[in-house]
């Protein structure tokens, strides 16, 4: 019997990353999937494939989550094919290569503010009707250990990310007696394609983690010290999304190997 | 590329419970041997009995019982409880600091007597019941040890002056014992329940005028229940939670979001 049996999941960012791995564990509990890309439609396909190989259902939809028609035809689409959803993951995300904050250019803080914070907004405005509609749901939100923890280089990203402390809290709040629980996850440094823009260097980001950059992050990140995996945030958006965490809403979950405890 | 399925079971370990008689560390217990884990149910000596029928329903559920007496303010008992199981089962996976009291007094009225209980067996207790597992544990090169913080470590109320100091204790040496003994492998974290309906504190709960202000307070809604923390407890003790450490996690229905 699966954690998620009978239910539907819509993960944005599920090309990749965390939200490839989530995609593959949510089908895996029983959940049928709508995996969403911004761009990756090569990775999506394989996504869905990989969870149809083993077993499951899924389909794949193409959208930006930072544009409003985009997000609401990611969640028109998930109810047209599975008819319902009962899970939102939002783990699209993008960032831009380190430079501090007077370097930050503005168009560039905008399209991250865009895509990570209003993106995951957009996506929560337009699939809570469909949640009411089903009589409730879950819906977790990927922030970053950057949220709360200043890293030089990161400002676009951590005030995105610190963005979605506040938004997830206010909507655990306005939808509580409603059948919708709302967490956010704050993982730490996890070794994912996104690094890839930290360090152009690291040639295979699906591999293990190698190169110089990899190196120095996991010297750095202590007490683990070591990368974490797309699987082990995979495996706390599960327990939020599940009923096991019914009483759980507006809570911050860290995946980071302690690094917060610091 | 394959699919890495992280279980959120606990087959074959074995969990100490301190605190197992009723309310939280019996749900605890049910629910960590439900979900394959054998269980050494610890309490007070005058509290033995409850512990004794938590062990009877653990073993109807299919798994191992061990109950010891554990005072968590004597380090000798400490000593002898973690020895008897360590030596009963062979090893300790995983800890769950659940002992605890509860002093309910406005602060000016709060005595040295009652700080110095609350803080003995909320805090020094627990730290030193950490102490002793953690020893057996770091042998072992792995553990996961579990505190049961509250919401009154992360945010004041009335009337709970020392206990919340207690717990917003027990929140801050969670985050240094896992920062200690990380190199270990040993996971430290705690859960922050809300006000939960316990045979604690039924007493408390006969004021309808107190009930009804605890629940407009829980966005969800309605008092905790021992039985919402099973699920956060069992996935903090298994493999699914091997990246999480230094964490307090909310069980509180929203209280603390808002």
């Amino acid at each position: 019997m699966g954690r998620l049996d009978g239910k539907v999941a819509l993960v944005t960012g599920g090309a990749s990353g965390i939200g490839r791995a989530a995609a593959l564990l949510f089908a895996h509990e029983g959940a049928r999937v709508l995996v969403a890309t911004g761009r990756n439609e090569a990775a999506a396909r394989a996504t869905v494939a990989a969870i149809e190989d083993a077993g499951g259902a899924a389909a794949w939809a193409l959208g930006n989550v930072a544009r409003p028609s985009d997000a609401e035809r990611l969640v028109t689409t998930t109810v047209a094919t599975f008819g319902r959803v009962d899970v939102l993951l939002n783990s699209a995300g993008v960032t831009i290569p380190g430079s501090l904050l007077h370097d930050v250019d503005a168009a560039a803080w905008q399209h991250v503010l865009a895509v990570d914070l209003t993106g995951t907004f957009l996506m929560m405005k337009y699939c809570i009707p469909a949640m009411l509609d089903g009589g409730g749901g879950a819906i977790v939100n990927v922030s970053s250990v950057l949220a709360l923890a200043g890293v030089p280089g990161c400002a676009a990203y951590a005030a995105a990310k610190a963005g979605l402390i506040g938004l997830t809290r206010t909507a655990a709040i306005e939808y509580a007696q409603r059948g919708i629980r709302v967490n956010v996850l704050l993982p730490g440094f996890v070794w994912t394609p996104m690094h890839a823009v930290a360090d152009p260097a690291a040639a295979d980001p699906s591999g293990a983690p190698s190169g110089e950059y990899a190196a120095f992050v996991a010297s750095q990140v202590e007490p683990i010290g070591r990368w974490g995996t797309p699987e082990e945030v995979a495996a706390s958006a599960l327990f939020l999304a599940a009923d096991e965490s019914s009483f759980v809403t507006g809570s911050t979950l860290a995946v980071d190997g302690g690094l917060l405890a610091r | 590329m394959a699919i890495i399925i992280p279980s959120q079971r606990v087959d074959g370990k074995v969990v100490l419970i301190t605190g197992c008689g009723a309310g939280i560390g019996r749900a605890l217990a049910l629910g960590l041997a439900a979900a394959g884990a054998d269980v050494a149910a610890t309490e007070m000596p005058a509290q033995l009995f409850l512990a004794e029928r938590n062990a009877v329903d653990v073993e109807a559920l299919g798994r191992r019982a061990l109950v010891e007496a554990l005072d968590v303010t004597d380090l000798d008992s400490i000593a002898s409880a973690v020895a008897a199981v360590r030596e009963h089962y062979g090893r300790i996976d995983i800890l769950v600091n659940n002992a605890g009291v509860n002093i309910v007094k406005p602060a000016f009225e709060i005595t040295a007597e009652d700080w110095d209980l609350t803080h003995n067996v909320n805090l020094r207790g627990l730290f030193f019941c950490s102490q002793a597992v953690g020893r057996v544990m770091a042998e072992q090169g792995r553990g996961k040890i579990i505190n049961v913080a509250s919401q009154f470590g992360l945010v004041g109320y009335y009337g709970r002056a020392t206990y919340s100091a207690s717990k917003a204790g027990v929140v801050n040496l969670t985050r240094t014992l896992a920062v200690e003994w990380a190199r270990y492998h040993i996971t430290v974290n705690a859960i922050a329940p809300t006000y939960t309906a316990t045979v604690h504190n039924v007493v408390g709960r006969d004021d309808p005028a107190f009930v009804r202000e605890l629940v407009d307070r829980i966005p969800l809604g309605r008092l905790g229940l021992p039985e919402d923390l099973v699920g956060a407890v069992v996935y903090l003790a298994s493999p699914s939670a091997d990246m999480v450490t230094g964490q307090t996690l909310a069980i509180d229905g929203g209280w603390t979001a808002w």
